[in-house]
Parts: structure tokens; sequence; C-alpha cells
């Protein structure tokens, strides 16, 4: 087990490296530079600007500098925000860390037992009718979802605002809009794993046995039902803890998710390749995390 | 338990359910604004934008201050008095005694002379150095064609006497003084943290920072908010009414009109074109549509086969028709624009473009098109929503009246930059903002070579009379200098002039002392708070 962990990151490194590489090298393939603007400055200062963060540079040796920063724990600066990469990070990870954890928890809450209600009712009107709000989950975009929330729900209920990040009652909706899709998928995914297993002998035979439903259900059943949803929920965590520009946008959250959108617009070469370090990094463990309570899970996968 | 369970929720949500957020902010008179997106910075000297300036005014002051309402009228800042030679070529400011940085230590003309030779220094790469170029030598310097900075007009006879020497005939110096580009940066805290040339140094970090205006900086929580505080060492605290003002970066601005509507902003910092119909309808009280110094305009690519014939150039302009542009997708009270420089008391603006497609279709038959030889060109814009309307609605007009086939290259932002300064468009959308009001700051940019001028447009002429207006000593034989160059630029037309700017946005009743200002630069020491039944 351990040299598994090992070996998957010694993997992992591999490919946070040519992640990085390839966003490195398109990033600045990219029309503009980082000191374009509006109005246009003069050519010496543009010059001093770029030789300032060795933008003068080939690119081999722009990226043999900013390795030798990595090693040394420094992430660079970013030549938008004129402020050290890792402070922009340290400053925007909490709001996401809450908003992708509060989130998981709304997708698993809702997501796992509608999909197991949904196989224990199969081809009954519960189950149509979660898969159908499963399926409206899955298709609403985020987009639609945040500014109905926002302009329906927080202006009727007292605590919640319509955007802000204040105290953690501003965490409700947007979790809640980040969540609801996950939700949906993990309530298919869940739905379709329990059916699976709910068709197989051992629960056949459990039932004539004569033990209880109940049991049959959770003892057995979803043990083996929700491996589908665990290992989608490494990954979908991942991808939730890394944020969501449209939500944050729309709820004004001071997370990670914008700074990956408007890195890239604003050719903020060293934001953007520090963002991509550390989703990259993210999505690595998430999904070592998934894989390893999936064997924990399932004997069978045990090597 | 259920029933307890539900009660202490009830009584949760009770204790929840209060007054609205901004009355208990105007109650403790902490002013909050939407401002648009996260800061580039707080560095006077580094930024370039109108986000950073509407948060720098608030910590640092310049020599003179705006009037809260009346334009044109400069109120003394750092500086008590100042007086010009008769050509307007020699200010001197004297500073006022009382005048101290946030930590106490007393505003000096050293302080001047340091930011100058800062925001000058070729090492330090100041983006907006040009804005001082006004100064005689400044630009050599900045250059790097000297060393010696004792070779720039600055100099300090004493510590509270500061005299500058121009280039030029410069009577509009105090309004440029007001720019965060002339503000003071205290001498004595950045170099604690660095050295003149150093960029990025901690010293505007809130438990660093120190500043001479009316707020210091408080809390500066990365897209979350910016907090300033009344400034206790400030020479005008009396005036001050606020104790504070936090800043929002709300880039989303249906986002930021929830906001203001759900009564979490006392402004906002604009209103969607999609908006203003509804909170003209719905919310009169709040919106406000006020003229904003700035011209919206379409380039030309003079040096485009098709578009280097001026009769072409001329029936694409005739053809657009900036009323119903208006009317019908910015909804913003914008006025048609017939020139570049958008008109005041003083300059009167000539009147070189108005829609007339019977005289364009004309031109361009003059041009040799018509019949099977059509006009076919492509139209540069952004992905923006409404460079996106505006770019069809053009497209539309072309078509209708020239029967010209306008193809649309919609590029993000720095493609579309990028584009234009290497004059690979044929025609762009563009737009520009005065950085202070005088006609200057929107016909410099024309010059030959001007990073701004992306038009590949060029006028010796046209240079000449920039430069006898520079030279004139009276300021109003100046500006009828400066109305020829703009009527010989327009007669040429690099660009169609398509309208002239207002702001749009909602303002709270509660605000008071907040009046219309041509560049939206509010001095926030003359805004005060006030709980009123009205709102």
């Amino acid at each position: 087990m351990l040299r598994t962990i090992v070996s998957r990151l010694l993997q992992g490194i591999v490919v946070v490296f040519c992640l990085l590489l390839i966003t490195f090298v398109l990033v600045r393939l990219m029309p503009g530079d980082p000191f374009s603007g509006e109005k246009a400055h003069s050519a010496h200062i543009i010059e001093k600007n770029k030789e300032r963060f060795h933008l003068d540079k080939s690119y081999p040796e722009q990226f043999s500098v900013y390795l030798g920063l990595l090693i040394q724990g420094d992430m660079g600066d970013s030549p938008v925000k004129e402020q050290p990469v890792a402070k922009i990070i340290e400053h925007s990870f909490p709001a996401s860390l809450i908003l992708g954890i509060a989130g998981i928890t709304i997708a698993i809450l809702i997501g796992i037992p509608a999909g197991i209600l949904s196989a224990l009712k199969k081809n009954s009107y519960i189950d149509y009718g979660t898969m159908i709000i499963a399926m409206a989950g899955i298709s609403i975009p985020s987009f639609v979802i945040a500014p109905l929330l926002a302009g329906h729900i927080a202006t009727r209920v007292p605590f919640l605002k319509v955007a802000g990040w204040g105290d953690p009652f501003d965490w409700i909706l947007p979790a809640l809009t980040l969540g609801l899709g996950t939700a949906a998928y993990l309530a298919r995914i869940t739905r379709g794993g329990m059916l699976e297993v709910l068709n197989q002998d051992f629960i056949r035979t459990a039932h004539a046995k004569g033990v209880h439903p109940a049991i049959v259900v959770t003892k057995h059943a979803i043990r083996g039902g929700i491996i589908p949803a665990v290992a989608y929920i490494g990954p979908a965590f991942a991808a939730l803890i890394t944020g969501s520009f449209i939500i944050e946008t729309i709820f004004q959250v001071p997370g990670m998710g914008q700074h990956f959108v408007n890195a890239t617009k604003d050719r903020d070469y060293f934001l953007l390749q520090g963002v991509v370090i550390l989703f990259g990094s993210l999505i690595v463990f998430a999904n070592l995390a998934a894989d390893i309570v999936l064997v924990m899970l399932n004997p069978r996968i045990r090597a | 338990m259920v029933y307890l369970l539900l009660t202490a929720c009830g009584l949760a949500l009770v204790s929840c359910k209060g007054d609205p957020p901004i009355d208990t902010y105007t109650e403790k008179k902490i002013l909050v604004l939407g401002n648009s997106t996260e800061p580039q910075g707080l560095d006077p000297q580094i930024v370039t934008g109108v986000i950073e300036s509407n948060i720098i005014r608030a910590l640092f002051e310049g020599l003179c201050v705006e009037h809260p309402s009346k334009q044109g009228i400069h109120l003394p800042g750092a500086a008590a008095s100042w007086q010009a030679n008769d050509d307007f070529t020699e200010w001197t400011f004297q500073l006022r005694k009382d005048g101290k940085w946030s930590d106490g230590t007393p505003l000096t003309a050293e302080d001047f002379l340091f930011s100058y030779q800062r925001i000058l220094h070729p090492d330090f790469g100041a983006e907006y150095a040009g804005m001082l170029y006004y100064i005689q030598g400044a630009e050599r310097y900045n250059k790097r064609k000297t060393e010696d900075f004792s070779s720039v007009g600055v100099s300090a006879p004493d510590p509270y006497t500061l005299k500058i020497k121009l280039k030029a005939s410069i009577p509009f110096l105090p309004d440029l003084t007001k720019h965060y580009t002339w503000y003071p940066v205290p001498k004595h805290i950045i170099l604690k943290h660095g050295s003149i040339d150093q960029r990025n140094t901690p010293w505007t970090e809130p438990e660093n920072i120190v500043s001479n205006g009316p707020f210091i900086l408080k809390q500066w929580r990365l897209n979350d908010y910016i907090h300033a505080e009344k400034n206790a060492n400030y020479w005008d605290k009396d005036t001050v009414k606020l104790k504070g003002i936090r800043f929002l970066p709300v880039s989303n601005q249906y986002t930021e009109a929830r906001m203001f509507f759900n009564e979490q902003l006392h402004a906002t910092y604009g209103l969607a074109p999609e908006m203003i119909e509804h909170a003209s309808n719905h919310y009169k009280k709040y919106l406000r549509q006020e003229t904003y110094l700035g011209t919206n305009f379409i380039r030309f690519n003079v040096t485009d086969p098709t578009l280097k014939e001026l009769k072409v150039r001329q029936a694409l302009a005739l053809s657009i028709d900036s009323e119903a542009i208006i009317t019908h997708i910015l909804k913003g009270g914008q006025k048609p624009a017939y020139g570049m420089v958008p008109p005041t008391e003083d300059y009167h603006t000539p009147n070189a473009v108005s829609f007339d497609p019977i005289r364009a279709k004309q031109l361009l038959q003059e041009a040799g098109y018509g019949g099977s030889k059509k006009l076919r060109v492509t139209l540069l814009s952004t992905d923006r929503e409404v460079s996106k309307r505006l770019s069809e609605a053009y497209q539309d007009m072309w078509k209708k009246h020239l029967d010209a086939e306008v193809s649309i290259e919609q590029r993000e932002w720095k493609t579309y930059l990028s584009r234009m300064s290497e004059l690979d468009y044929q025609l762009a959308l563009g737009g520009w903002i005065g950085d202070y009001p005088d006609p200057t700051t929107f016909l410099d940019m024309w010059k030959t070579g001007d990073g701004n001028n992306r038009t590949g447009w060029s006028n010796k002429q046209y240079e000449a009379l920039l430069a006898t207006a520079e030279q004139t000593k009276d300021p109003d034989a100046r500006l009828r200098i400066l109305e020829q160059a703009e009527a010989l630029f327009l007669s040429e037309m690099p660009i169609i002039p398509v309208y002239w700017y207002t702001t749009n946005y909602l303002l709270h009743t509660s605000v008071k002392g907040w009046h219309p200002l041509l560049l939206n630069n509010h001095p926030y020491k003359f805004v005060d708070l006030e709980l009123s039944d009205a709102n």
C-alpha cells in the first residue's frame, strides 16, 4: 500500500510538472503581455518591466529561473498585482477551501441519500421524481441557479445576503449553488451503483435468509453501491475547492476561481502558474485519496 | 425536543433580522462603495487605473484638491497656496506648515522631490511616468538621457516651498497635481522598506503604509474589501465627516446592483446598460447619470489599403447614427459625439461628424464603390457584452446605408490591444477617458508614434499646432489653437467619434456632499452620511 502511495505521488509530481510546463509555454504564446493596457506605456518602461520579471529572456531561460525560484519555495511575484503569488494564494485559498468543503458536504448529504432512495424505489414516482430533479441539477448551469438564489432566497431570508463573505451565513448560498450540481451527479452515480449491487446474488441470498431489508441495504448494499460515487467524490472535491469563477463573482466570494480566469485574461503569467501548480496538486491528492478509500471499501482491489 | 429546536431556530432568525446593513454603516459613518475589481496595488506611482485612484484619493492628497461640486476650482491640499509666472511655465507652491504624514512626520517639499524622482527614476519603470513629462527635463531623466536629477525642473528652496519649472505653458497644472501620479509618497517609509527604484516592497501593506490624505489604510483583504479609517493627523480633519470608507471589489455589475438594492452598498461603481431602464422606472431616486470626461470612437487603420482613402472613412463615419446607439443600446444619457474632445464652456469642439446617410453613400460612390464593387471591411471588437452589441449595430448601419459587408472579429482584451498596437486591423472599437480636464489629454495621443495613437495616422501640421499651443501664454488663444488642431484631425478622420461618456451608477440617498464631477473623482473629505426617512 505504502509503495503504491509513494509511486502515485511520484507520478503526481511528473503530472504537475508537465501541467506547469504546458501552461508556462501556452500562456506566453498568447498575444499581449502583463504590461499592455488600454493606455499604452512607453517602450522603455515596458522593456524595463519585462527585464524585472526576466520576460526579456528566452523561454528555457525563463523556465529555469522560475524553477530555481520554486525550489526555494518562491512562486515569484505577480507582474499585474505587484504582490507575491504565494501571498495572493494564501489570501484566497481559505475561502475556496471553506466553500469546497461546504459544497461537497451538501453534495454528499443530498446526492447519496437521493441516489440510494431512487435505487431502492426503482421505477416508482420517487425514483422518477428524484432523477428528474437530478437531471435538472446537472443541466441547469450555476450562472442561472446563483442569481435565482441571490434574487429570491437571499432577499427573503433575513440572515442571508445577496453577496458578500462576512459571516458563516454567507457560505450557505454559494455552497448550495456549488454543491447542487455535484449532488445531482452523485445521485445518478449512486443510483447506478446501488442498482448493480442490489441485483447481485449475495443481496438476494441475504433477503432469502430473512435478513431485515434495512440491514441488507445498510450493511451489504451501500458498501458496494457507493464505490462509483466515492471514485467521483475525490476529483469532484478537488474541482469544488479550486473554486468557480461564476459563483465567486455572483456571490462576491474572495476565492481562487477568479484568479484562474483573470490571470489568464491579464497575462499574469506567474499567478497563473502558481494557481495551476496548486490546482494540479489538489487534483493529484484528491484522486489518490479517493483511490485509498476505494481500496478500503473494496477488498477485491487490494493488491 | 423538536419544539425546543424549532423555537431556538426561530429565535436565531429573529435575532438576525435587524436594520439593513447599510443603515448600520450609515450610523457608524462608514461609506461602503462598490469599486469594480481588486486594485492592481496602492502605490500611487505604480498603479494606472480608475479603480486604484478611487482608493488612493482617500489615502493621499496632492498639492491641490478637487472642489466637491465645482469643476475647475482648485482647493488647497498639501499646498496652502500657489502662484504661476506670466506664461504658466514656472509655478511655486507653498506647502502648509501643518501638513503631516499619518504617522505625524512633517510633510515637506523634500517628500515631493523624492516622489518625483522616484516616479521618474528609469529603473523604477513607472507606467505613468509620462504624466510628469510636463516638467522640464523630466522625460530626459526618465529615459536615462541624464543621470542627474538636479537637471529636472523641480526644486525646494526651503522645506515648505516647492518650485516647478515646466517645459511649456501649462495653465492647468493645478488640475494635474490632483492626479495620483503627482501625489507625494512618504520618503521615510519607502526607504525603510527598499530603495528608491525598487517596486513591490511591502510599504503599502496596512501595517506599514503612511499617507497624507484624509484617510489611512486599515485593512486590505484581497478580493474581499479594503477598509480605510479617518486620519487623525490630517491637517483638515475637522472637515472630514466620515469615520471610514470600505471599498468592495464587485466585478459583476448585476451582483453589485443586487447588493445595492439589498442595502449592502452606498454606491455602485457602475450600472449595466440593461439595468438602467429598470433603475430609472423603479429606483429613480438612486439613479445617477452624469457626464464623464471620455469619448467613445471607432479607430481606422489609415495604413490599410481600403481605409487609407479618406472618402471611405468619411462615408463610414457619416452612416453611424449615434442617437440610435444611445437610445437603443446604451440607454445611459450619453451624448452623440461630433468631435474627439468633449466640449466645455471654454472649449468649442469642431462640429465635424453628423449622421448623414445620403452624403455617406455619395462619398462611397466617389471613392469608387457601388454596384458589384462592395465595400468589405472587418471591425475588431472586444469580448465585452456592450462592445458586441455596439459592433452589431455598426455592422447593421453600414449594411443598411452603404451596403457594406462588415465582419466582426471579437477578441479578448489583451489580444484586441495587441492587434491594435500592431495595426493588425481595419476598424476597431476604441475609447478614451481624460486624465485631467484639458483638451490636450484627448489630442496629444494622436501625435506620431504615440503608443495610444494606434491608427497609423500622422500629420506634421497637427503636431506643429499642438507645439504652438504649448508655447502660447494666453489661455484663450491656446484653446483656439487646440480647436484648430482638432478640426484638422477630424478633417482627416482617423477615427469616428461616436458618443461622449456618462457614468451611470446608483447612489444611496443617505450619502450627502456627493456631486457630479467630470472625472468622477469625488473628494471624500466632503462626503457625509445621514440616515433619512427617504431611505
